[in-house]
């Protein structure tokens, strides 16, 4: 967090550990409401409360572990998933959904990704894509567009990007969505469905971070960014993946959707 | 608290095996049921075996894709209330250590076994060395006290990969198996006891129910958190940021002292329950020979070589290097005129030994790749210089 900025009260949530609060993510930050997404599904989910773990790794993504009242591991960087493999392997009883940023999922961890996917794991990961690295102050990384500019492409960024449904579905993972931290409803309807579902389930949900990279790429704050994905929104289930790829710029659909539910063995499932 | 081995893991009876093997087959006697890791020589047999050994217990092994993974995945398990362990080799063991760290971190028993080959790097992937002690004790970053045991024969590394699972349960840490690829490899009769006679030590569970304001890291006189696990209702939050007795991350400097302070403290104030050596003709010795794992049986014929040339030669076979005998080392300077530290690497214990005596330290080693002859140590005993 590059301006770190207390936010005085948050609706009650037995879900939230309370004597956390209040959080350390900025103004205008889209966590907040993907993680009152997050309480809601698994509050409304058959599973037990109890029997719910979240893991994450690091990064303001990563401290979403640390706000959930509930069994919760914040790991290293990029080992969310193969920690939680553990934990599901060893317990198949417990639900387990790994919620982490997109430098920790697919630079420092992709690797994990890749290898749970194929795996097919009966985990959720919930990947909060803000385009760059939050935590750190705002770097590029795999999933920055072209052009943009952070505090390490000064000149805008060149590298290629990942487009994440395209890879988890190419990958094999059995549930693959992505939406905004605007798409409260769908995001929760589709978290709700991933913890009912077997096998390895994917959602990338874009999230506003103003300080690391709204700002200095002419969006905006977190309510601009916001408006940005409902202007350039365009939901369709079964848009075609690879023109799915995100740029970012101001007149550049975003596709949004729950693209993919199938089945395919699955390992760790409960009995 | 202790319980016996689970009868149907353990192999009771005499057996002709190589010292991986034997390594697998007392993780499975000291109650171990999740294996996670990536293929390594010398290791290898180790993570074959459990492949085959697990499932028939009901266990799990999952080969990961690389020890960076494995080691995240054991301390999951862990989290779960089982008893989880990898193996590796010095490439892999330092892909653990940043895992190691937040298992150190977060207090979490498991078992890291580490046969050790000729490094820096890629090195001697099939040769021996002894060269990660160093490794061991300080491979990730910030403070920390590991234990580590270095068994000297298949006998030993049964033995002590349950005394390493016990340790962990006990103490809460990932506890290390330093082995090395001579006693990985070598085959030798392995004795399985009886179930009952294997003491297993269990993690303390949290002595109230959930929502009774139970502290996660909260301790008594022993300085060890009991331990909950995931899915049992206590909500736990587990960090490798710095944290207090709730768990939660605190970012000040009196909560990092405290908490650096314990986890190490924990270990130093147990290291007399903990440590293991053996002497040898150390009585009327004048000059020491201090060895551990495969070197320590060279050393034993060399001790006695130099017995039958009139020279009063005794031993310390390091059986714990970590934490480090430092209290048996301070007793023999006080009483011998020399020590000569045999090893396969080039000094890494003679250096430490040095830290506890002013006596003259002979240090007799190579590189790796061959074990130490017990006619090198013995010109070590002979020429030790003044
Ligand atoms: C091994 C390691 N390398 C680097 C870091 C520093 N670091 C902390 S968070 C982070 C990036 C986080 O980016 P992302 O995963 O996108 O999460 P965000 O903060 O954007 O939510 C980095 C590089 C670290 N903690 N550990
Ligand atoms: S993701 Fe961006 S906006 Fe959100 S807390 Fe981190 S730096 Fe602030
Ligand atoms: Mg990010």
């Amino acid at each position: 967090m590059s301006r770190e900025t207390a936010v005085k009260s948050h609706p009650l949530d037995p879900l939230l550990r309370a004597d956390r609060l209040p959080h350390i993510w900025c103004p205008g930050c889209g966590l907040g409401s993907i993680m009152a997404c997050l309480s809601s599904a698994i509050a409304a989910s058959s599973i037990p409360a109890e029997k719910h773990v979240i893991v994450s790794g690091i990064g303001c993504t990563g401290r979403v572990a640390g706000y959930m009242k509930l069994d919760s591991f914040h790991t290293t960087h990029g080992r969310a998933i193969p920690f939680a493999t553990g934990l599901k392997l060893a317990n198949p009883e417990l639900e387990v959904t790994v919620v982490s940023g997109d430098g920790d999922l697919f630079a420092i961890g992709g690797n994990h990704f890749i290898h749970a996917a194929r795996r097919n794991i009966d985990i959720n990961v919930v990947c909060v894509n803000n385009f760059n690295y939050g935590m750190t102050g705002g770097q590029a990384g795999p999933t920055t567009p072209v052009g943009a500019r952070t505090s390490t492409t000064p000149q805008g960024a060149t590298e290629p990007t990942f487009n994440l449904p395209l890879l988890a579905a190419t990958l094999g993972a059995v549930f693959v969505a992505r939406w905004t931290s605007l798409h409260v409803r769908q995001l929760e309807k589709a978290m709700s469905r991933v913890m009912e579902k077997d096998g390895f389930s994917f959602i990338e949900v874009l999230s506003p971070c103003p300080v690391g990279f709204g700002k200095s790429n002419d969006i905006g704050d977190g309510l601009d960014e916001m408006s940005m994905y409902r202007r350039n929104g365009v939901v369709s289930h079964d848009a075609d993946l690879t023109e799915a790829g995100i740029d970012m710029k101001h007149d550049s659909p975003i596709v949004l959707g729950n693209f993919r539910d199938v089945e395919r063995p699955a390992l760790g499932v409960r009995q | 608290m202790t319980t016996a081995a689970p009868a149907a893991h353990v192999l009771t009876g005499q057996h002709f095996m190589n010292g991986d093997l034997a390594c697998a087959e007392g993780a499975l006697a000291a109650g171990c049921t999740f294996f996670a890791g990536y293929p390594i020589t010398p290791s290898t047999e180790i993570a074959e075996r459990l492949a085959r050994r697990l499932p028939e217990i009901g266990g799990t092994y999952i080969q990961m894709e690389d020890e960076l993974a494995s080691m995240a995945a054991i301390l999951g398990a862990s989290w779960t209330g089982v008893k989880a362990m990898t193996a590796t080799s010095g490439p892999g063991f330092t892909l653990m250590m940043e895992n190691i760290g937040l298992g150190m971190m977060t207090e979490t028993p498991c078992v890291v076994v580490d046969v050790q080959r000729g490094g820096p790097s890629t090195g001697l992937p099939t040769l021996v060395s002894q060269a990660d002690v160093m490794q061991a004790k300080w491979g990730s970053h910030g403070d920390y006290e590991p234990i580590a045991y270095a068994p000297a024969s298949p006998q030993e590394m049964f033995d002590y990969t349950i005394k390493a699972f016990n340790a962990a349960e006990r103490y809460r840490l990932p506890v290390f198996v330093l082995a090395d690829e001579a006693v990985g490899h070598m085959t030798e009769r392995v004795t399985i006891p009886e179930p009952s006679e294997i003491v297993l030590a269990e993690r303390r569970r949290p002595d109230l129910p959930p929502g009774d304001g139970w502290l996660p890291y909260g301790v008594g006189n022993d300085l060890v958190p009991a331990m909950a696990r995931a899915g049992d209702g206590y909500a736990i939050h587990v960090t490798g940021l710095t944290h207090d007795e709730r768990g939660y991350p605190v970012v000040e400097s009196q909560v990092h002292e405290r908490m650096v302070r314990r986890i190490s403290r924990k270990v130093q104030m147990h290291a007399p329950q903990i440590c293991e050596y053996e002497k040898i003709m150390t009585d009327d010795a004048h000059v020491i020979v201090i060895a551990y794992g495969s070197t320590a049986r060279a050393a034993r014929s060399a001790v006695l070589a130099a017995r039958e040339k009139g020279i009063r030669a005794g031993m310390l076979r390091l059986i714990t290097l970590w934490p480090f005998p430092a209290g048996a080392i301070k007793d023999l300077a006080n009483v011998v005129r020399r020590f000569v530290v045999a090893e396969v690497n080039l000094g890494q214990v003679a250096r430490e030994v040095e830290r506890y005596t002013r006596s003259p330290v002979n240090w007799v080693n190579h590189a790796g790749g061959t074990m130490l002859t017990p006619e090198a140590i013995l010109r070590g005993i002979v020429q030790v210089k003044p």
